[in-house]
């Protein structure tokens, strides 16, 4: 099989075992609407001040949503040691690990369908930019969240602490990503600049930890 | 036979005969976890189609040696030749593995997860994957999902999984843990006949007596090395000694 | 140790001695700053420094990588360790200088937040050291100063440009425009005398590594040997 029918197959497969168990999807859902109400709690949005601030607040919920969702996404492989099956099988690590890349920016992305009404209804949104501006930026970046977050899952499952070391390397590396994802949409939100510079940095980011992603993830993936 | 001094590993592959290019070399071969010496120097040379059943007490390291020959582990020192190639990875396609765990998805059903795991080697159709489990004695259209199977239907599947693509080498790790009988009978009489074809099958067993009818030869190990090697006949006495409990 | 490690060592503390008398009471005192302005020639030789310690830990760490080079691991580990000390530095100096020029702490100019973002890179690369189980910890260790170091041109770009969105306070007389001949003179008497401390300590931290590696593999060696569990 190609790597790309593999990553199919492999990605329909987690998709199908997520429908059926729905333990993740639900969770993620509730914690999701969580969030955003924790956040109009804190930060109590009043029509003209949050229009400045929401661009990174939503971006803090999507960040929050996705650790969750990052978390759990070699789960299934660990508990019953299936890793070791991919292994020791002929199947390339990449097709892998992009199946898993598709398939949690799958899930983050729907979550964040899901949050963004929700904020535009608790903070009375109204963009000045163009809202498909918006969707590419979301796009862009839940991709860069995603695509990393995804291969220092993986390189977490070989850590004692496991769940606090992918924000903890994650984070870091994952900065100029969330400046690009924050300014942006509050560019676009504001109409007061252009997010066009933010948007190259994202598509230049994404470009290039993939591929660093990609090179790197069979050394993880076999690291024993 | 056990291998003495410094072999190069290209004068052994070069050597023309293809029974020699197929078998399991392993020279100097030491595994460390930690501090923790799991192997500590095994030099052994396994003729291929035979039956290896290896057997030693908790912790001798025989898991390990079969992650090793695997390609799940890298050794700390030393090296592996099988089947002509320098390292698992280049002929993974003929290798089957089953491990402790049973490498499986709870989640989905029998053959759904035989489905997948047949892609993984390229194998595109369902009747292999129906052939392997009526093989193993299981019923292809069953829809409960594994994690609902009992211990010893997961072990049967896990066992199919790993011969699903028909490899010729097959590692396993205690394929008979929480098999009923005459289950493991029946089991242990197949592998008989895979070998019967040319395959080399290495079986992790505490149940040793199973394998008298079948086995080739018996590895014992014990703290990281192969202590003896010996055929069915001569080691009755001795494995009835270790198996103890277990039988 | 050998004798030239040591007259290594004892010329590097020279050097310093010069370069901080230089510092303090040579250099001509800024105009607008005053004196506090010296923290300069230990502000920006650190980071250079720092910057050099970064770089080293992603060429060893590909090396890592390519080859497996335990050498190449030992040098990751002391060269990351080291250059977060002088991260620290910079970070600390940095609002140390800014306090009372400006009056504020802390400024989100490109150059001090990229530096706290490599500083938060590298100790985040240090505890995975610390956390990873065994063989794997110089693998993984290895794929994270190579994304820590790609990150950097990236992060610094970003800044650069939210910099110019949020204009801050400039700072005056800046770095390297238009600084007076005698500070420069200075001024490359401590990035010498950084630089050499640096290669110091990496070099001890390095020795120190491939020491605790080697009494490892004895102990490894030993447990074989033993037969014992």
């Amino acid at each position: 099989m190609s790597s790309l029918s593999l990553a199919r197959a492999t990605l329909l497969k987690d998709l199908r075992m997520e429908w059926r168990s729905k333990d993740a999807i639900n969770s993620m859902l509730f914690f999701s609407l969580l969030v955003v109400v924790i956040f109009s709690f804190a930060f109590n949005p009043t029509a003209e001040e949050s229009r400045l601030i929401v661009g990174g607040l939503i971006w803090v919920a999507f960040l929050f949503a996705a650790v969750v969702a990052l978390n759990q996404t070699w789960a299934r492989e660990l508990r019953n040691q299936v890793l070791d099956a991919y292994r020791v099988s002929p199947a390339p690590a990449n097709a892998l690990f992009v199946a898993k890349v598709l398939g949690n920016f799958l899930f983050v992305v729907v979550l964040e369908a899901l949050m963004a009404p929700l904020f535009v209804v608790f903070y009375q949104l109204r963009s000045v930019g163009p809202v498909w501006q918006l969707v590419i930026i979301a796009l862009l970046g839940t991709w860069a969240l995603v695509v990393n977050g995804t291969f220092f899952a993986a390189l977490s499952i070989r850590t004692r602490n496991r769940e606090i070391m992918l924000p903890l390397i994650l984070f870091p590396i994952s900065i100029p990503a969330l400046l690009a994802m924050v300014d942006s949409t509050t560019a676009v939100l504001t109409g007061e600049s252009s997010p066009d510079f933010w948007m190259k940095l994202l598509v230049v980011y994404d470009v290039i930890f993939t591929a660093v992603c990609l090179l790197l993830f069979e050394s993880v993936l076999n690291a024993e | 036979m056990p291998l003495d001094g410094n072999i190069q590993p290209e004068a052994v592959i070069s050597v023309e005969s293809p029974a020699i290019q197929a078998a399991i070399v392993l020279q100097d071969l030491v595994k460390f976890f930690g501090r923790f010496a799991a192997l500590r120097g095994i030099s052994e040379y396994f003729v291929p189609a035979r039956l290896y059943v290896v057997v030693g007490d908790n912790g001798a390291g025989k898991s390990t040696l079969l992650r090793v020959i695997a390609g799940l582990t890298q050794p700390s020192q030393g090296w592996v030749r099988l089947l002509g190639a320098k390292n698992a990875g280049a002929v993974a396609h003929r290798i089957g593995y089953m491990g402790h765990a049973s490498l499986l998805y709870d989640e989905l059903n029998g053959m759904e997860n035989l489905r997948y795991f047949a892609g993984l080697y390229g194998i595109p159709d369902d009747a292999v994957c129906r052939d392997a489990m009526r093989k193993v004695g299981l019923d292809a259209d069953l829809e409960r999902r594994v994690g609902q199977y009992s211990q010893g239907m997961r072990q049967r599947l896990s066992l199919a999984r790993a011969v699903l693509h028909d490899p010729d080498l097959i590692l396993l790790d205690e394929p008979f843990s929480n098999v009923d009988a005459r289950s493991a009978r029946d089991m242990a009489a197949v592998l008989g006949r895979v070998r019967d074809q040319g395959k080399t099958i290495f079986v992790v067993t505490h149940q040793a007596a199973l394998m008298e009818q079948v086995a080739d030869e018996f590895v014992q190990m014990s703290a990281g090395k192969i202590v003896s090697r010996t055929g069915p006949k001569q080691v009755s006495a001795s494995v009835a000694v270790d198996a103890g409990g277990a039988l | 140790m050998k004798p030239f490690s040591i007259a290594f060592i004892v010329l590097t503390l020279g050097l310093l001695a010069f370069s901080t008398y230089q510092a303090l009471f040579v250099a001509p005192t800024e105009q607008t700053m005053g004196e506090v302005q010296r923290i300069f020639y230990y502000h920006v030789p650190s980071a250079w420094v720092a910057g050099v310690c970064f770089f080293v830990n992603f060429l060893a760490s590909i090396a890592y990588i390519v080859k497996r080079n335990e050498k190449a691991d030992a040098l990751a580990a002391a060269s990351a360790e080291v250059g977060v000390v002088f991260c620290t530095i910079v970070l600390l100096t940095g609002p140390i200088w800014a306090r009372p020029v400006w009056g504020i702490w802390w400024t989100w100019d490109a150059r001090l937040t990229t530096t706290l973002v490599l500083w938060l890179i590298y100790v985040s690369y240090l505890i995975v050291r610390r956390f990873a189980a065994g063989s794997q910890t110089q693998i993984l260790a290895a794929v994270i100063g190579i994304f820590g170091f790609v990150d950097v041109p990236i992060v610094y770009m970003s800044i650069r440009w939210f910099r110019t969105q949020h204009p801050s306070p400039v700072m005056a007389g800046g770095e390297n425009s238009g600084l007076d001949p005698a500070m420069l003179h200075v001024f490359f008497w401590n990035l010498l005398a950084f630089t050499c401390v640096g290669i110091i300590f990496i070099g001890l931290r390095y020795r120190l590594q491939t020491m605790e590696d080697t009494l490892e593999a004895e102990h490894a060696q030993l447990a074989l040997e033993g037969g014992s569990q």
